[in-house]
């Protein structure tokens, strides 16, 4: 620290060497110099331009005039969004399913880990964990997709429950199904894969524990319990609490495929609005102050959410 | 790498000891706690794999048995009717090659950018290296958002309906770059620095010592940004709008299965050779052929993955 400090002034000391040193460093550099310009270029035209393009929140944009000649309207977009009280639909949507992730999905990697992590026979255990990976890779599309040929009218369990029940559920278009779909098609994709981080945590739980609790003659449960939960706490509370950081993202890969008219009513939540209204319908400007709005309150609640982490003396995000 | 494998050893000690009374000594309680275990953990693996198999199985049946037979897994009269009609669609044929042109080209774009920056600034000399590398890092933290990204490709470059439109917004994922960066530097500098006495430049150093060092790593990282390719389908949704004949299976996928299902108020965009819902079999096998290339990696991606998110877990 304190040697980059003299070696600063030293630089500093005066305007003339300073530069001289600079052209010489980079003139010895210049093949890194060369290898860094791909990917500086990449940064800045599809990571730091759109961050500037933001501006068109507080514009009337038209593509024809640029982001530059288009006319400033200020807060208009943001004053039209609370104007009507279907925005009350949209941020309730969005709280709804992500709650009921955190609730049905979240706890699920965890469960399955400590089970997993009960298992004798370690390549019984490899195997299992071998093809519960597997959906993890699967991408999005062909996760919808299957839903749609064995939940769809056709599908195998669609017929199924008909017969059982003797009426049939329409699990594709129905608003009351849509969002037990979607955790449902969440749960099954991530679950095993989601293991991984809470099994890394169990491999650091000090073994004597287990020795001694079994001389103390606590059971498998009881161990469980007492032992293995405790040690990987901090790892679930740190993910619960980045988790909740990120309350307002619903994503909009999974829900655009799952969406259709028929469950409208529970399937826009911001994120999904953003992309219909932004790229479907082409209100740019409209799109970007909501999307503007959602960032700027998801990054409260990300940095809020570390600070709670460090309160808690936890290692936090950053 | 090596903190994985360590974390892989304690793992193995730790299993053999945590597992509880063995044999002989097994309590009643452990041994009724173990067959639970077992029981649910078997459960839920065939949960996850049973669709798989159910749409491999009825991909081959006739229409007649997938409307009538509740649940098989194996089809009493064997019909490639399916694969035949695949194989002789057109449509589906160019965009498969659509999406293992873009998979190849993206991913080389991918390394070539990722391996670039990060050899630059693996170089702690690098002058003005903490400003980029607080660049990189701020960007993974903040975004434009969606609108800006679609603004900046579609109508500042006009991307619109290119292959690379696809291809260039995610030539480098920041996450990944850090990682590779990181295991730069973890070469040891001798190696670079006896390479550079003998007339080596930079450049020299990177391809002759350096990518011959990484070749697992690059190996990794070229199998995560494959994977993404293959799977993506957002990108070309948006982008390539009017230009069906440069669309990958999965848009294709989407349209011919999710779109054609009834539910979706988009008809009017669809195909007219779309517009009647293909055979239950067709879309199986439709779905079978877009997995089979991830199943074919799958072997290499768990190794390669599971190492990977341990590195990322592990360096914080």
């Amino acid at each position: 620290m304190s040697s980059k400090a003299a070696e600063r002034r030293l630089v500093h000391g005066t305007g003339k060497e300073y530069w001289r040193r600079l052209r010489s460093e980079v003139k010895r550099d210049k093949w890194l110099y060369l290898l860094l310009l791909p990917g500086l270029i990449y940064f800045i035209i599809f990571k730091y331009l759109p961050m500037f393009g933001i501006v068109i929140a507080f514009e009337n944009y038209v593509p024809f005039s640029g982001v530059l000649g288009s006319e400033w309207v200020g807060l208009k977009w943001f004053q039209y969004f609370f104007k009507f009280p279907a925005w009350v639909t949209y941020l309730t949507n969005t709280l709804i399913l992500s709650l009921m992730n955190i609730i049905f999905y979240f706890p699920a990697p965890i469960i399955l880990a400590l089970l997993l992590n009960e298992m004798r026979s370690l390549r019984y255990k490899k195997l299992l964990q071998t093809l519960l990976y597997v959906p993890h890779f699967i991408s999005i599309v062909i996760v919808v997709s299957i839903t749609f040929v064995m939940f769809g009218p056709s599908g195998i369990v669609y017929g199924l429950t008909n017969q059982l029940l003797g009426h049939p559920i329409n699990y594709m278009g129905s608003p009351d199904t849509f969002r037990w779909m979607i955790i449902g098609q969440t749960i099954w994709k991530e679950t095993g894969w989601g293991t991984i981080i809470f099994l890394a945590a169990l491999t650091n739980v000090d073994t004597q524990l287990y020795e001694a609790a079994m001389v103390d003659g606590a059971g498998r449960l009881r161990r469980l319990w007492h032992i293995t939960l405790p040690a990987i706490r901090s790892t679930i509370v740190l993910m619960l609490i980045l988790r909740m950081g990120s309350v307002l993202d619903t994503g909009y890969d999974h829900l655009i495929l799952m969406a259709n008219p028929l469950n409208r009513k529970v399937s826009q939540t911001l994120d999904v609005f953003v992309y219909q209204q932004g790229i479907q319908s082409g209100q740019f400007s409209y799109a970007s102050a909501i999307g503007l709005m959602k960032a700027v309150v998801s990054v409260t609640l990300v940095v809020s959410s570390n600070k709670i982490a460090h309160l808690l003396g936890e290692q936090g995000l950053y | 790498m090596s903190q994985a494998m360590l974390a892989n050893d304690n793992k193995k000690k730790k299993e053999i000891i945590s597992s509880g009374p063995v044999g002989a000594n097994a309590t009643v309680g452990s041994r009724v706690f173990d067959a639970c275990n077992y029981l649910i953990v078997t459960l839920v693996a065939i949960t996850t794999i049973i669709p798989f198999i159910y749409i491999i199985g009825a991909s081959f049946a006739t229409e007649y048995e997938i409307a009538t037979r509740p649940m098989f897994f194996i089809p009493q009269d064997v019909s490639f009717n399916a694969y035949r009609y695949i194989f002789s669609s057109n449509k589906i044929l160019r965009g498969f090659g659509n999406s293992i042109l873009i998979t190849v080209c993206g991913t080389a774009i991918n390394l070539f950018f990722t391996v670039t920056m990060a050899y630059a600034l693996s170089k702690t000399r690098l002058r003005g290296r903490n400003f980029f590398l607080n660049m990189v890092i701020f960007s993974m933290f903040f975004s434009g958002g969606m609108i800006p990204g679609y603004i900046v490709i579609a109508n500042i470059l006009n991307l619109k309906n290119t292959y690379w439109s696809v291809l260039l917004p995610g030539a480098i994922s920041a996450y990944n770059m850090m990682i590779v960066k990181n295991f730069f530097q973890g070469i040891p500098q001798e190696l670079e620095e006896s390479a550079s006495i003998d007339g080596c430049t930079d450049l020299g150093v990177l391809w002759k010592i350096v990518l011959p060092l990484s070749l697992p790593v690059l190996a990794t990282f070229g199998l995560f940004y494959a994977v993404g390719h293959w799977n993506a389908y957002f990108g070309a949704m948006i982008y390539m709008t009017g230009a069906k004949e440069k669309w990958p299976l999965q848009v294709l996928l989407r349209e011919l299965i999710i779109m054609s299902n009834g539910t979706a108020g988009d008809m009017a965009n669809m195909d007219a050779d779309f517009v009647q819902p293909p055979e239950q079999s067709i879309k199986m096998a439709v779905i079978v052929v877009s997995t089979v290339p991830i199943m074919c990696v799958y072997p290499f991606l768990q190794k390669y993955f599971v190492k990977g998110v341990m590195v990322g877990a592990l360096k914080g």
